[in-house]
Parts: structure tokens; C-alpha cells; sequence
């Protein structure tokens, strides 16, 4: 019996199939002709075109996110491949896996300069998780097999493959063998946490007066919302979460304290700065977080479970690090409290939850809405918010509009919120979004975009066009980079350099150019109307452009370089 | 304080490069690095000296130990343990006093000439790398250094203890 031999390019499709892959986010080009070609010669796995490689990147990104699945990316060698950059840098920020599969000029040719020869693998190097040059072309399922499992355990990241045009050619065979089943002696993320460590931890739970959960981005990776619930319902603590944290737990809980950080809430970054203990789950204690880490909640003992350890203790101490899968740590935690007969210490929780209430009666009114005057862009959130039941995914782009989203869009549920928060790349949302609406076509699926990030991969329409993707695009169009334009407002007194978006497009014209529905609204009494009417348009994109108060800024903000809770709460105005 | 890191890693194309850009990237000090395989030629051993304090030393080794290449790291310094550098030194030796003198510091040194030119002598040093810093100092006073090169310091730990895998 003579064993069957496969191309490189086969043999890329079978790994594929084999890991159960459904869709490739891509582009073609010279050095991957011949995977081109072998992706069109089956049907088990679809290849999605977009507009530009950046876009692929994204689009897979928001795929992994809205789904919890690997997302899979091809481009061609050189600028294919830089084009992919910065989703890559994007997926890395935010520990997205993701598998890049990247070609390169024959093997003979690397290091001549040849036509579109970059080393892709030298430019990633810093944005990734792990790379692979490939250069056996037996080697290319196993490869393919260990880049899905690095990208997908421990800290998921990024993973590049690069593969030479030769390993890919119909002239080269060699039998396909995958084991999918990886192991690999220099790799072994940490799972359980240490049985010593969760026993400090729960003794330092149980001495606390006054506990603050703080959960991040881990939960939603972890698909760990279920049991974050209940620990903060045994604890009744409590929670706040990070930017890439929302929906970790709800939004309507009513021991949730809001988001934290930088645009967070006031009672939430009170809480934390006044916490004896602060049991922080999945959060890497990021500089948006902590303001002047100097200064960073003096009072509180740390403990810290992430599966990273070089995210403990490397900007803030922590006084109980737990290196471990968060889910699983947070099963041990449950499980130790049990054991050691937990009950909560109900005179202090009142007196702290007292207190929160306090902090949470200060809260300045978000933003004031006069009938009559121009749209706030909050307002517009709001009323997303109702008409889609707080059910929507909504990826967001960066600016003030991703904050305003974050803060007046109570997520349900994790996953529902798509964000480049570690990165903040302008341009991510609605590629995101389209990879969304690709996983769910049934779900109502939102882009919120400012009138300057969407024109940073407004090409992506047409690719929406192709795979009838109709995501609802939602713009606060403010005619500026209001992000860039309030810190102008606040620390250059107001010299708005370059923050002006003049000669912007006709979005309704565009819109239509790419065969969508546009949508204008520029007064308040047409607002709800016109969104209603948005979203029950179910077949067809559509844009909506919404013309809002453009001197808007986003409050609370913290004072910089002060404290967790050096707020300003509006203009002029300290918390 | 100074540190002499020894990592096990995969002896794999670009496992060098992600440990030299990791220490670039995050603005650790790198002050000599050698590389080769080991007996094991599956597996390359890189001694990194470096320096900085607790804290970022903590950075350092999580920051090595999670790439994927890494099989281990350790800190030799915080154990006993043995460390040395090679140095190869071409000095002048132009007349019979300083050939005589450039002799005699490295027999107290236990240098070993290992060639010689017309007006040039080659010592060749190991030690640790004070010592060789030391050697050099001494030389300097007495002669004219032509070139040096020194291979970076390897080290090893005393007793039991063996870093494999
Ligand atoms: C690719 C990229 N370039 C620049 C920035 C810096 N930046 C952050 S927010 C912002 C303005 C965004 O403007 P817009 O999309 O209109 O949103 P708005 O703040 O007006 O809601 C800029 C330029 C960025 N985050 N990403
Ligand atoms: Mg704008």
C-alpha cells in the first residue's frame, strides 16, 4: 500500500478541517496562489475576502471574540503580511488567539531581497504570542496543530506561521500526518492555582472589611461569568470591571459598581481606593486603570489571579499572587470558602455598601440633554440600548464614542462587547463587528464608530456587500477626533491641532455607492424613530449617521497622574 | 545588582532572537550573552549577564520563562556557583622588558601565551569576569592592548543542582 502524498497547500486545508476551522480571513497574492487554489477546490472551509489584510486581522479578531474560537488569517508575503500588523498588535494587547498564516517567497530566494520579501516574522516579533518560519513542507500540519494550541491556551495570543512559496507548489509531496493532541516540553501554562495560595487567599477574603472584586478581560476569555457571579454573590462584594471586562458579570447586578479606570465610574474607583482588599481576577492592573501607581490604593492588600505571571506583580505588588486559570482558581476559591465555613461579615458589609451608596449618590448626572439643542451622543446609546434590549454585540472603534458606549450600554453578558481596549486601534470596529455578524447573523450586531475611525477601513462596505453582512453602523458624527479634541479642550487650552475632521464624505452617499441603506439623523425628536427604523431593517446594512454635540466630553476622567479616584466629574469639577 | 541568568532553551531558529529582542524591547540591560548547544544538541544554553534590582530581575525571569522556546531559566547568583569567561588579549611586545613583563603578568595571573609575533604577544585568560577585568587593568599599565575580545561570562551551579531537562 503506497501512502497518499498532498501538496503544502492540501496539507495547510487538511490541518485546517482538522481543527475544525470554518471560516479564513484573507487576501491573495503571488506567494500563496497555490493555497488560493486549493481553498477553492473544496467546500469544508470558507474563505472570506476583505478590502485590506488589516481588516482580515480585525475581522478574525472580532470572530474569536463574539465566539470564543480561533480565528484564522492569510496573506500574502511582504505587504500582505505588514498589512497585518496591527490587527496583530490589536489581538496581542487584548490576548485574542489568532493564527496568521503568512507566505513568503521560495526558500531559495529569502534573504535576496526578492520581489515582496518581507520577514514577517522579524516584524511581528514583539506583537505575538509565538512564530513558526515553516520550512518542511511534512512539518506544516503539526505546525499548524501547535500554532492553534499556543494561541489558544495559557495567555491566548497571536500566533505567525510563515510559509515559503515552495513548501505550497503542486511539485512537492509528502504524506500528512497531524497530532492534535500537541505536547511540548518548553510549554505548560499553569492551571490550577496553588493550593497554598488560594488558603492565603481566602483567609485574606475572610479578614476584609471592606472587599472590592475588580475583574478584567480574563473572565471573558475564560468564558468564566457563571462562576464570577457566584463568588461575588457568596462574597456579596462588590465588583467592578475593566474596559475588557464588561459583561464579565451583568451590567444590571446590583452589586456591579460600574467600570473603573480612567472613564470609570466614581463609586468604582472610590471603592477601589478605599478597599482593604481587592481580589483582582484577570486584570493586569493596566495604567488606565491604575493612574499614578504611586499613589495606587494605598490601603489594600492585593491578591491576584491571572494565568500570566509575568503580569503580577509587574506595575502593582501583590501581596497573594495566584498564577492559574481564572475559572478554575475562582472554583478553588469557592471551594475553600465552603471549607472553611464562610459566612459574610454582615455589620462590616453594611457599613461598606453604605458607603458605596454614597459615593454612587455623588455620581454626577452623566449629561444633560436640552430638547431642542443638539443630539448628545450619549443619548444615542441609550437609545440603542433599549431598542436592541441590551441584546446587541457591539463592537466599537476608539474614541469617545467607544467610552460613551462602555458606560451607558449595560452588557448582559460577556462577549457582547467587542473592543481594542489594551491597543486602541482606531479602524478595528467594524471589521470586528462584520466578524460578528458572520458568527451570529441573527443577533443584532452594532458597530459604534466616530466619523474618523470609521474612514480608517471604510472600505470593509464592500466586503460586507459580498457576504450580506448586515451590521448596523452606528457614527457619532461629532465632525472631529473628539478624544484627541477633549484632551486639547483640557490640556492644550483648547488649540485643536489636527483634530478637525473637515471635508468629511457624504456617509448616506457612501454608504449607498457600496449598495447599504443610509441613514441620517441630525435632530433629537427624529432619533429614536430613525434607530427604531435602522434596526428593523434586518437584510440590509445599514449607516447611520448621527449628527451629535461635538464639545461633548466624556466624564468622569481622571486627573493625570493622580490617584485611582482624582476624578473630574464634569467641567471644572473634582469628585 | 548584577545577575547571571542561565536559560535552557530549544535549539530552534529564532529562539536567540526573541530572547535578544525581549530584552530590547523591554529595556532590560544585557551585559554579555553567549549562546551555544548543549550536550544535548536539541537544546541551546544562553548565560545572560545582567543587571538591575529585584523587581526587574522578578520581570526578567516570568518575562523569559513565558517565551515558548524556554524550557528554563535560572538565576545563578542566588546560589553558589561557579562562573567563568575566556579572554583572548593581543599586546604589544616590542621590547625584551615589556616581553618579559607582559610574561610575567600573565603567569600571575595563570594566563597562557598562545601566540606570538614579532612584536605581539597573545594571552589567552579564564576566570571570572573581575578577574579578567583585573588582568586588563594590569596590562593597560604595562603595555599597549592591541585587541580584546572576551567570550561573556557561562556559569554553572555548585553541588547537586543541575539545570536540564
Ligand atoms: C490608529 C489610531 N490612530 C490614532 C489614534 C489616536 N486617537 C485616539 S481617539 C482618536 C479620535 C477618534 O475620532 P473618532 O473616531 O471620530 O471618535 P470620537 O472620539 O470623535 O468619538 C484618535 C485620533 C488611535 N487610537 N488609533
Ligand atoms: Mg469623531
Amino acid at each position: 500500500m503506497t501512502t497518499e502524498l498532498f501538496t503544502g497547500a492540501e496539507m495547510v486545508v487538511k490541518a485546517l478541517s482538522a481543527l475544525k476551522v470554518k471560516y479564513i480571513f484573507g487576501y491573495p497574492g503571488g506567494s500563496v496562489l497555490d493555497l488560493y487554489d486549493a481553498i477553492f477546490q473544496q467546500d469544508e472551509i470558507e474563505h472570506i475576502l476583505v478590502r485590506h489584510e488589516q481588516a482580515a486581522t480585525h475581522m478574525a479578531d472580532g470572530y474569536t471574540r463574539a465566539t470564543g474560537k480561533v480565528g484564522v488569517v492569510l496573506a500574502t508575503s511582504g505587504p500582505g503580511a505588514t498589512n497585518c500588523v496591527t490587527g496583530i498588535a490589536t489581538a496581542y494587547m487584548d490576548s485574542i488567539p489568532m493564527v496568521i498564516l503568512a507566505g513568503q517567497v521560495p526558500t531559495a530566494l529569502i534573504g535576496n531581497d526578492a520581489f515582496q520579501e518581507t520577514d514577517i516574522v522579524g516584524c511581528t516579533r514583539p506583537i505575538i504570542k509565538h512564530s513558526f518560519n515553516c520550512r518542511d513542507l511534512a512539518d506544516i500540519p503539526n505546525v499548524i496543530a501547535k500554532a492553534f494550541y499556543i494561541a489558544n491556551t495559557g495567555r491566548p495570543g497571536p500566533v505567525v506561521i510563515e510559509l515559503p512559496k515552495d513548501l505550497l507548489i503542486p511539485q512537492n509531496k509528502a504524506p500528512f500526518h497531524i497530532e492534535t493532541n500537541v505536547k511540548m516540553r518548553s510549554y505548560n501554562p499553569n492551571i490550577k492555582g496553588h493550593p497554598k495560595q488560594i488558603r492565603k487567599a481566602v483567609k485574606t477574603i475572610n479578614e476584609a472589611k471592606k472587599l472590592v472584586v475588580y475583574s478584567g478581560g480574563g473572565i471573558v476569555l475564560a468564558d468564566a461569568a457563571a462562576l464570577l457571579t457566584q463568588l461575588v454573590e457568596t462574597l456579596k462584594a462588590p465588583i467592578t470591571n475593566t474596559l475588557m471586562g464588561l459583561g464579565g458579570i451583568s451590567g444590571l447586578h446590583e452589586n456591579f459598581i460600574g467600570m473603573l479606570g480612567m472613564h470609570g465610574s466614581v463609586e468604582a474607583n472610590k471603592t477601589m481606593a478605599n478597599a482593604d482588599v481587592i481580589l483582582a481576577l484577570g486584570v493586569r492592573f493596566d495604567d488606565r486603570v491604575t493612574n499614578n501607581v504611586e499613589k495606587f490604593c494605598p490601603n489594600a492588600t492585593i491578591i491576584h489571579v491571572d494565568i500570566d505571571p509575568t503580569s503580577i506583580s509587574k506595575t502593582i505588588n501583590a501581596h497573594v499572587p495566584v498564577v492559574g486559570l481564572v475559572d478554575v482558581v475562582m472554583q478553588q476559591i469557592l471551594d475553600e470558602l465552603v471549607a472553611t465555613k464562610f459566612t459574610p461579615n454582615e455589620a462590616a458589609l453594611q457599613d461598606w455598601w453604605q458607603q458605596i451608596h454614597l459615593w454612587r449618590d455623588m455620581r454626577h448626572v452623566g449629561y444633560k440633554q436640552v430638547v431642542g439643542e443638539k443630539i448628545k451622543p450619549q443619548r444615542v446609546i441609550e437609545a440603542m440600548y433599549k431598542i436592541t434590549k441590551g441584546e446587541a454585540y457591539v463592537a466599537s472603534d476608539v474614541g469617545q464614542h467607544q467610552m460613551f458606549a462602555a458606560q451607558y450600554y449595560p452588557f448582559a453578558k460577556p462577549r457582547q462587547w467587542i473592543n481594542s481596549g489594551g491597543a486602541g486601534t482606531m479602524g478595528f470596529g467594524l471589521p470586528a463587528a462584520m466578524g460578528a455578524k458572520l458568527a451570529f447573523p441573527d443577533k443584532h450586531v452594532i458597530c459604534i464608530t466616530g466619523d474618523g475611525s470609521i474612514q480608517m477601513n471604510i472600505q470593509e462596505l464592500s466586503t460586507c456587500m459580498q457576504y450580506s453582512l448586515p451590521v448596523v453602523i452606528i457614527t457619532l458624527n461629532n465632525r472631529s477626533l473628539g478624544m484627541v479634541r477633549q484632551w486639547q479642550d483640557m490640556v492644550y487650552d483648547g488649540r485643536h491641532a489636527s483634530s478637525y475632521m473637515e471635508s468629511l464624505p457624504d456617509f448616506i452617499k457612501l454608504a449607498e455607492a457600496y449598495g447599504h441603506v443610509g441613514i441620517k439623523i441630525d435632530t433629537l425628536d427624529e432619533l429614536d424613530s430613525k434607530l427604531e427604523q435602522a434596526f428593523n431593517i434586518k437584510n440590509k446594512l445599514v449607516f447611520v449617521d448621527v449628527l451629535v454635540d461635538e464639545k461633548e466630553h466624556v466624564y468622569p476622567m481622571q486627573i493625570r497622574q493622580g490617584a485611582i479616584d482624582d476624578m473630574w466629574v464634569s467641567k471644572g469639577v473634582k469628585a | 545588582m548584577r545577575h547571571i541568568l542561565s536559560i535552557l532553551l530549544e535549539n530552534e531558529a529564532g529562539a536567540l532572537s526573541r530572547i535578544v529582542g525581549l530584552f530590547s524591547q523591554r529595556a532590560f540591560n544585557i551585559e554579555s550573552l553567549t549562546v551555544a548547544p548543549t550536550d544535548d544538541n536539541t537544546l541551546s544554553r544562553i548565560t545572560i549577564a545582567t543587571i538591575g534590582d529585584d523587581r526587574v530581575l522578578e520581570q526578567i525571569v516570568k518575562q523569559v520563562n513565558k517565551l515558548v522556546d524556554v524550557i528554563k531559566i535560572t538565576d545563578l547568583t542566588k546560589r553558589k556557583h561557579v562562573e567563568r569567561e575566556l579572554l583572548l588579549v593581543k599586546v604589544a611586545a616590542v621590547s625584551d622588558k615589556s616581553r618579559t613583563e607582559v610574561k610575567r603578568i600573565s603567569d600571575i595571573f595563570r594566563g597562557a601565551i598562545v601566540d606570538i609575533g614579532k612584536q605581539i604577544y597573545t594571552i589567552e585568560l579564564t576566570g571570572s569576569s573581575d578577574k579578567l577585568t583585573a588582568f586588563i587593568e594590569t596590562l593597560n599599565n604595562e603595555t599597549e592592548i592591541i585587541e580584546s575580545v572576551r567570550s561573556g561570562c557561562v556559569g554553572i551551579a555548585r553541588g547537586e543542582k543541575a539545570l536540564r531537562v
